[in-house]
């Protein structure tokens, strides 16, 4: 990634996020209230962070690996079961992925 | 002058210290993604939203172009303009105070918001803007933290924290999967990605993951 490509990024990212959290403070209010466009934005978080965990734990570049990542993962996915904290889950995550890639 | 509910006000607190530290993974993450220790805390102050923010870097770090990594973030975003219209109504706040309270408008400081409605208005205000503004705070000190420590430690691949990113993305997933309808949407959207990732650019198919949302939301169920 360049320099300039990491500051785009950034600011457009910043100012998108920004312009969208200021646009719920003046729109009327029936605007938003479609109920099948709530429905849809009530689901997309849910896509948008399954497909993220997939590209980042299961991808490289455009194909699936499965090395080191899928061990913290799994981990992971056994501490959420377990009820654990978020920060045991990933730290635990992070310390399994290290060792099984220093093993291998 | 009425006192401020003491429950409300630990209930903000314990929510920004505990959200705030999450701030560390973030960090981590913006440094493993290849950016800056100052571009890193800038995602912080100046996007200040938990998910986009992982999103953003974590499709730069998918090896994502920068058009996907915006585009995700921003349809992540997309909620806070929903907690905005429910927010706008009780802060009842002009100019720069109401380009502050959008600012803090995320999930917890609506969530907070909402869960004081028994205890009334004034509750719900003061519950927005303190959890609002103590997550502000923590993450922002967090994240400084954890990019300097991830600076400090180098190989991303070598401490984990190649690791730590997707198990941050399951962690931020995994409370809002309580029904089994949303665990069956979050099964189809990896199932999903993982079937597109061969024929789709880098990054994008995280994007494209939004079609099952679509599909899914489309129809009444």
């Amino acid at each position: 990634m360049s320099t300039t490509t990491s500051w785009v990024v950034l600011g457009s990212t910043s100012v998108f996020c920004f312009s969208i959290k200021l646009l719920g403070y003046y729109i009327p209010e029936g605007w938003l209230a479609h109920p099948r466009l709530q429905r849809v934005n009530a689901l997309v978080p849910i896509s948008l962070l399954s497909a993220l965990v997939v590209a980042e734990g299961l991808v490289l570049k455009t194909r699936i690996v499965i090395d080191h990542r899928l061990a913290g993962l799994a981990v992971a996915l056994a501490l959420l079961f377990a009820k654990a904290p978020f920060p045991v889950v990933v730290v635990s995550a992070a310390v399994t992925s290290a060792l099984v890639y220093h093993l291998h | 002058m009425t006192t401020l509910p003491r429950d409300t006000f630990r209930d903000a607190l314990s929510v920004a210290l505990t959200v705030g530290a999450y701030g560390v993974a973030f960090g981590a993450a913006g440094i493993a993604a290849g950016f800056s220790v100052l571009q890193t805390c800038l995602f912080s102050l100046l996007t200040f939203t938990g998910a986009s923010q992982f999103a953003a870097v974590g499709v730069m770090a998918a090896g994502g172009g920068a058009v996907s990594a915006v585009a995700a973030a921003t349809m992540l975003g997309t909620r806070n303009a929903l907690y905005g219209l429910q927010m706008a109504p009780l802060v009842r706040v002009k100019g720069f105070r109401r380009v502050a309270a959008a600012h803090l408008t995320i999930d917890e400081s609506t969530g907070v918001a909402l869960a004081q409605t028994p205890r009334g208005t004034r509750a719900m205000r003061y519950g927005f803007w303190i959890t609002g503004s103590g997550v502000f705070l923590f993450w922002n000190i967090f994240t400084l933290l954890g990019a300097l420590g991830a600076k400090a430690l180098g190989n991303p691949a070598s401490w984990g924290l190649d690791a730590a990113v997707p198990a941050a993305f399951l962690g931020l997933l995994w409370p809002r999967l309580t029904t089994t309808y949303l665990r069956i949407v979050a099964a189809t959207s990896m199932a999903f990605a993982m079937l597109v990732t061969p024929w789709l650019p880098a990054g994008v198919p995280i994007i494209a993951s939004v079609l099952v949302a679509v599909i899914f939301g489309w129809r009444e169920r």
